[in-house]
């Protein structure tokens, strides 16, 4: 292999990867205080078109992100006021998202076809990159593929060493007890979900200003599907996310760069891979029902009536 | 104490209404400061409700509350926590996943740093008696032990009220002593503690005054010293205590043998059993007590079927039964009331009638493959009639039961179908106490028409009342069975925190094989 061709397909990967960890952190965090959200493909959708949509207006790709953001969590809220204070089904609920979400993008969008627009472009870190051979192929990539690790690491410290964290893990594990303490479930579950859909948005936004600057219908192609497995494969652990990410985005770069590889797999198959990598990984997990009752947050896709 | 203190906390005229159930009506009351108030009813008499209005859990209709003389207006937990009010839940609300420590810092307001509120913890527990080492992780904790970390947990947010809800159903009699003297120490220190229970024994032991309520209404107002146990049952039940009688009878052939019972726990945190053996003879009932979480689950599970094990460790009848499952075990004369009523002993979505075909279709209720309506529900009405359950016919579905109910009715429909062995979990648990009678009642009834019966409880006094031959199964052991007129409260109390394995086995062990 030449290091061309590695450092091309180490690039894609960490682009693939990118949406994937976003959007996963984002559904994390909901799910962590105890929250199903499987809107997470109409919120990227969202999160796409707006922030494309907003950068072709404005001229400007940060507010192009900022934009994909808002819409993620317009959509979140949606959800929110649905799921939280309605206490509609949270997987029908979530399921309507989605469907809404890939709706309203494609009508949203219609003006936007075929227009281009030059993408975020690498950010090539001084003196780092200019080592030889490790510089392109660690130190040479856009300021998000950066930024979604730093999401990770801070939903990381988050969880686990700030009180807000330990408030949400709690609200996740029973909302009756922390209701009973005190603790304002409806709103922390609030604030988990919104955070939630601007990470997802801002995935959605990436895919449409980074990863493949112009707007397609249903561009997000199952992304937001993986990144709701992801958070199982990863048993709601943040830097497994990143593991399981790059698993897939590596996956799924080597649908593109098989044949110069050489490899004569068909490109369904390899597009099969995340899924039943996913499904293993369940059975895995399953097997040893201590790793499910320390991880899984118990109340998961359950709502809470505060009233008894 | 003054007359002109107000009290810490009042209640004036508290009304709560359900759309079916009126849970709480017109309902007074007071507490002073430094006062241990005891609120006394059956289940179902409404001192639920009315501890969830006090900590702003649920909202009343009507009444006032008065918090140190002056009208508040509890909302939430939230607002019952800031005016000083702690709660100790009889399910109890700790976060399993977490640390004590965690635990602790999440009901505080503005928690210290870690290591200085572990160290907060650890002085408080060792001030008031409560051992609990803020490191360890919840799920991995004892019944007992979790109580501790709830009272721990309150302390720390230096309530001057304190409500206890039924705290002592999960301890063992010495744990509820130490309990006492640290309730009291609290009381002594200006803390007004309430006290909710329907065991009249303990309250009478502890509480400074009573508020007696039935049927969602005060029945009486009482200084529980000066009370004798059957006054305050009146007050309770409005009438007198029911008396259970256990007429001396001397057993048969063995109907249950249980030989060197091992299992591990299909649950992570569950407790495997050791070497269990046990016999449960024709014509007695044998009592398994012990804290709830020391193997009853698994024991109940492989006696009944659920789990299976090898086929000599559980005979019924003298047939090798431990490979069978439940419904195999049901053909050789075994009957079974689980602890969970709703999913496991009834299936909330059917009716009664149909409830009684799920364990009764051997009992002529099927015939050429299909349902014999008429004889489900004649048997469903018999249940209904004989144990007195409240409800409006057999076609009333199982989950519109209150929990008492329910209980009657699966204890009622095992029972008449049980020939040979009944194997009974937490067979009052919940029930009023008329009710609890009854039950107890058609035990005995059982156990004179020559059944082997087999009860698991939490409830001492209960198992005293009823049983035989006693036993205790602490962290998956058995203790050796005893004859209940042979054994006292205080060595099965300290059978309870495994102080048996110690001893020597060997008579009474003797003693259950050769009957």
């Amino acid at each position: 292999m030449s290091p061309e061709l590695l450092i091309a397909i180490v690039a894609s990967s960490a682009a693939a990867a990118t949406p994937l960890i976003l959007a996963a952190a984002g559904e994390l965090v909901a799910e962590r205080a105890g929250v199903l959200n499987l809107g997470q493909e109409g919120m990227m959708l969202a999160g796409a078109i707006a922030g494309f949509a907003a950068t072709v207006t404005s001229g400007s790709l940060a507010l192009g992100f900022v934009a994909g953001m808002a819409a993620g969590m317009a959509l979140a809220l949606l959800f929110g006021v649905l799921a939280l204070t309605l206490q509609t089904n949270q997987v029908a609920t979530g399921l309507a998202l989605t469907l809404f979400g890939v709706g309203l993008s494609a009508f949203l969008g219609r003006d936007y076809v075929g227009i281009s627009l030059s993408g975020l472009k690498p950010l090539a870190l001084p003196l780092l990159s200019d080592i030889p051979v490790l510089g392109p192929l660690l130190f040479n990539f856009d300021p998000l593929v950066y930024a979604s690790l730093a999401v990770l690491a801070a939903t990381h410290v988050l969880l686990f060493r700030t009180r807000a964290g330990l408030k949400l893990r709690a609200v996740g594990e029973s909302p009756h007890s922390a209701h009973a303490i005190g603790q304002p479930v409806i709103g922390i579950r609030y604030l988990a979900v919104l955070a939630g859909g601007a990470l997802s948005g801002l995935g959605g936004a990436y895919l449409s200003l980074a990863l493949t600057p112009m707007w397609v219908e249903g561009m997000s192609a199952g992304r937001g599907w993986i990144a709701l497995a992801l958070v199982v494969f990863a048993t709601w652990k943040p830097w497994r996310v990143l593991l399981g990410a790059y698993l897939f985005g590596g996956v799924t770069v080597l649908q593109f760069h098989g044949q110069a590889l050489g490899i004569e797999v068909p490109s369904e198959i390899l597009s099969m891979l995340p899924y039943l990598a996913t499904v293993l990984v369940l059975v895995l997990i399953c097997r040893n029902p201590r790793t499910i009752l320390l991880n899984q947050p118990m109340s998961l896709g359950q709502n809470f009536f505060p009233r008894g | 104490m003054t007359a002109a203190a107000p009290p810490r906390l009042e209640l004036l005229g508290i009304t709560k209404r359900y759309p079916a159930v009126v849970a709480n009506q017109d309902i007074s009351l007071a507490v002073r400061p430094g006062e241990i108030h005891a609120v006394l009813g059956e289940n179902g008499a409404g001192k639920s409700t009315l501890m969830k209005i006090i900590y702003g859990v649920v909202r009343p209709d009507a009444g006032e509350i008065l918090w140190e003389g002056r009208q508040v207006e509890i909302d939430s937990p939230a607002t019952a926590r800031r005016l000083g009010i702690g709660m100790v839940f009889q399910h109890f609300s700790l976060f399993e996943t977490l640390t004590v420590t965690e635990n602790v810092a999440l009901a505080l307001d503005a928690p210290p740093p870690p290591a200085e509120l572990a160290a907060r913890i650890a002085a408080v527990s060792a001030q008031y008696g409560l051992p609990v080492d803020p490191r360890r992780l919840v799920h991995s904790m004892s019944v007992g032990e979790r109580q501790r970390v709830e009272i721990v947990r309150c302390l720390l947010q230096r309530p001057r009220l304190l409500i206890m809800d039924e705290p002592t159903s999960v301890l063992t009699p010495q744990a509820v002593r130490t309990l006492f003297q640290t309730l009291r120490r609290l009381a002594h220190e200006g803390c007004s503690i309430l006290y909710i229970s329907h065991k009249l024994d303990e309250i009478r032991e502890l509480c400074d005054s009573a508020t007696v309520l039935r049927a969602g209404r005060v029945s009486g107002r009482a200084v529980p010293r000066r009370e004798s146990r059957e006054s305050l049952a009146r007050l309770m039940i409005g009438h007198e205590l029911p008396v259970t009688r256990l007429p001396p009878r001397t057993p048969g052939a063995p109907l249950l043998e249980v030989r060197g019972l091992s299992l591990k726990s299909a649950d992570p945190f569950g407790t495997a059993l050791r070497d269990i053996s046990l016999e449960v003879r024709a014509g007695e009932i044998v009592g398994i007590a012990g804290v709830s979480g020391n193997g009853q689950k698994e024991l109940l599970a492989a006696l009944s079927g659920e789990r299976p094990v090898a086929a000599d460790a559980v005979r019924i009848g003298g047939t090798p039964a431990g490979r069978l499952g439940p419904t195999a075990r049901r053909k050789l004369g075994l009957r079974y009331v689980p602890e969970e009523r709703l999913g496991r002993g009834a299936v909330p979505e059917l009716s009664l009638g149909l409830n009684t075909l799920l364990t009764g279709s051997a009992h002529g209720l099927v015939r050429h493959g299909l349902i014999d309506r008429a004889r489900v529900r004649e048997l469903a009405r018999r249940v209904i009639e004989r144990f007195q359950v409240k409800c409006d016919g057999d076609r009333t579905l199982a989950g519109n039961l209150s929990g008492g109910n329910l209980q009657k009715f699966i204890v009622g429909r095992e029972a008449l179908l049980a020939s040979q062995v009944l194997l009974v979990a937490q067979p009052t648990w919940g029930v009023d106490v008329g009710a609890a009678a009854l039950i107890r009642d058609a035990l005995i009834e059982l156990r004179n028409r020559g059944a082997a019966v087999l009860v698991v409880s939490e409830e001492l006094e209960e198992l005293f009342m009823i049983s035989d031959r006693l036993a205790v199964l602490a962290e998956g052991r058995l203790s050796p069975t005893v004859p209940t007129a042979a054994t006292s409260v205080e060595q099965i109390g300290l059978w309870m925190s495994g102080a048996f394995a110690a001893e020597p086995a060997v008579p009474a062990r003797a003693e259950a094989v050769h009957g």
